[in-house]
């Protein structure tokens, strides 16, 4: 006998105990499906936090305004800020950093023709562009002589003109205004991706520094600098190296703690990277102690389906069965429940993963390899449960079989 | 109405012989106890014979039809089945034999209730290794014997008693067995009905089919041509009876 006709005759079954088998499958499908959505939640984030480290270069310290407490939070007071007097600090003073971009940062409305929208304001220096590793799909970044002659000139974030309705080329060289100043577009970013996590860069629209800081908000004071860290030269060094510098301009006593923070960026993925591999341990756990109630499930199911078609082994016996065919018949047929558990648990898991990913705009990622351990493991779940049963099966004797009601 | 039966002689060639049952013994224990079910039988059965194997509970008949069935193996003894010792077989040749040689009829049905009609007339062919389209074309064929061609898609549970019991019989010829082995095959039926499926064994017979019919109703055993009865685990009677 084939083992197609053996998958038949298990559909066969299962099929005519329906009610029975989908609640006997009902933990494995809830199971995989638990852990196919996990899983591509891990590979989501994984992938996100890939992304932002090629995008943010290992070697780049971010300094932002306040004072650090406990785990990484800034306290952001008045009296504690970040000005453009520190970042010419910085450039003066540092030994070694190659670059430092300050990035002046404040909210306002920004109207092209009859559409308002509200955006991030950030004034920077040419140099933000190499360091944070950006690119311009249209037209060009703020220059050396705009920043000098406190020009209007505006370089958008990719989704800008997607909120103006707008195609990135009809847009340069136009006018908007911002805070009722009229700026004149003249580059547009490359798409960066929050990779789901935080306001987007690709909603900021940049201009130079000095405009923002003499001609938009009249303040000096900088959300954040970034600093590009000299190669072959330690990132530990060159935060001493920061600290030095700033400590000296805010005349901070010895003793006395920093008002300011530095950031290695790469802490930030660090910790994703642990949070996804914690993450990862719990989805094995859950894949467990599903998988082991599944199991338990059709065991018991797979006992009592052995018991209750006792006549029928005896008459498929009579009828010129081996004990090999009942043997394969209900080991197939406990397999088939595994299958079924676990396809159903994929479908289960790939809607919620796309269910999750709409609703709260967060990437997951089913990954092949997920789907095709899911299926492996729930027919490795469904023959272990049916091994016991299914020798139970193929030990009856006909005789006696036959006799039973 | 009995004359001694011609094939009980030993001496008779072999050629035709489907049933060779020799000094068959089957014990049971039971605890300390040992129960003595047949006790040394002698039997053979031709081809296209019909015979009744008759005895009240307890005679030992259930026990000899287990064998002759090739369901159970004789403590000592030998049985030959179309040429062939079955006495020593293993578990695995003797569910071979039985898929070849023997169509069981039961008093019960005993037809999968999930499978429809063809199915169950499949079955037997599925565990002979015949393939899927030679299947289908042999139990339609079965069926349409039995006289049941129009039910091919109906589960147990839709069709009559008799139709079951049909279905059971055209299960049993599919192989084209040697036996058709039929314990109590109306038991279960009003008379009326089981008088149909005596009509078809008669009908069966007459084609050339090997019929052994397990009963204790001498109202339908009167259908066979052979009585063997059966006691305590002993041959007691066997004759050819004149009917018709």
């Amino acid at each position: 006998m084939s083992l197609l006709e053996s998958i038949r005759i298990a559909l066969n079954a299962i099929r005519g105990n329906a009610l029975r088998s989908a609640l006997t499958i009902l933990m494995i499908v809830i199971g995989v499906g638990c852990v196919i959505i996990g899983a591509a939640f891990g590979s989501g984030t994984q992938a996100a936090v890939q992304e932002q480290m090629s995008t943010l270069g290992a070697n780049v310290l971010s300094i932002y305004p306040g004072q650090s407490f406990g785990h990484g939070r800034v306290a952001s007071s008045n009296r504690v800020s970040l000005t453009i007097d520190d970042y010419d600090a910085l450039r003066r003073d540092s030994q070694f950093l190659s670059a430092v971009v300050p990035e002046l940062r404040s909210s306002r409305q920004v109207k092209f023709g009859n559409k308002n929208i509200h955006g991030t304001i950030t004034g920077t220096t040419p140099n933000y562009l190499v360091v944070n590793n950006r690119e311009l799909t249209h037209g060009r970044m703020i220059t050396q002589s705009d920043l000098a002659a406190r020009r209007r000139v505006a370089v958008l974030g990719y989704s800008i003109p997607t909120s103006f309705e707008f195609a990135p080329t009809s847009l340069l060289g136009r006018d908007i205004s911002i805070g009722r100043i009229i700026f004149k577009v003249v580059g547009v970013f490359a798409e960066v991706g929050s990779g789901g996590y935080g306001p987007s860069v690709d909603d900021a629209i940049y201009i130079p520094l000095t405009t923002a800081r003499f001609r938009v908000f009249g303040s000096d004071r900088l959300g954040s600098l970034s600093a590009e860290v000299k190669e072959n030269i330690g990132i530990d060094m060159a935060m001493v190296d920061i600290e030095r510098v700033l400590r000296r301009e805010h005349k901070i006593r010895p003793g006395d703690p920093n008002d300011f923070q530095i950031m290695n960026r790469s802490v930030f993925t660090d910790m994703m990277q642990s949070i996804t591999s914690t993450l990862s341990t719990y989805v094995i756990g859950i894949l467990a102690i599903s998988l082991l109630i599944g199991a338990i499930g059709i065991l018991s199911i797979m006992l009592v389906s052995v018991t209750e078609r006792t006549r029928e082994i005896g008459v498929r016996k009579a009828l010129g069965a081996t004990r090999g065919n009942i043997l394969t018949q209900f080991i197939v047929e406990a397999i088939t429940l595994g299958a079924l558990g676990g396809l159903f648990g994929i479908v289960l898991g790939w809607l919620g993963s796309e269910a999750i990913s709409s609703q709260f705009d967060m990437p997951l990622i089913v990954e092949m390899q997920t789907v095709l351990i899911a299926v492996a493991v729930s027919v490795s779940v469904g023959f272990s449960a049916g091994v016991w049963p299914a020798y139970l099966a193929s030990k009856l004797d006909p005789i006696e079989a036959l006799r039973h009601d | 109405m009995a004359t001694p039966n011609p094939s009980a002689n030993r001496d008779s060639p072999p050629s035709g012989r489907v049933i060779d049952l020799q000094t068959i013994h089957k014990n049971y224990r039971m605890g300390s106890e040992t129960i003595r079910a047949l006790n040394g039988v002698d039997c053979r059965i031709d081809a296209n014979e019909y015979v009744a194997i008759m005895g009240p509970s307890g005679s030992g008949k259930s026990t000899l039809m287990n064998i002759i069935g090739c369901l159970d193996r004789p403590s000592a003894g030998e049985y030959w089945l179309d040429g062939e010792n079955v006495s020593k077989l293993n578990d695995k040749a003797l569910a071979r034999v039985r898929n070849r040689m023997i169509g069981f009829v039961f008093q019960t049905f005993n037809l999968l209730s999930k499978s429809n009609a063809l199915q169950n007339v499949e079955t037997p062919l599925l565990y002979g290794g015949v393939g899927r389209r030679e299947r289908r074309n042999r139990a339609r064929q079965a069926l349409e014997r039995v006289g049941l061609d129009d039910r091919t898609f109906h589960k147990p549970s839709e069709l009559s008693g008799g139709q079951r019991q049909r279905v059971a019989v055209a299960r049993a010829l599919v192989n084209d067995p040697a036996i058709l082995l039929a314990d109590e095959p109306t038991g279960n039926l009003d008379s009326r009905t089981g008088e149909d499926i005596m009509a078809l064994f008669e009908e069966l017979y007459s084609a050339g089919q090997t019929i052994i019919l397990v009963t204790h109703e001498p109202g339908i055993a009167v259908r066979a041509k052979r009585h063997i009865h059966l006691r305590d685990g002993e041959v007691t009677e066997d004759y050819l009876v004149e009917n018709g």
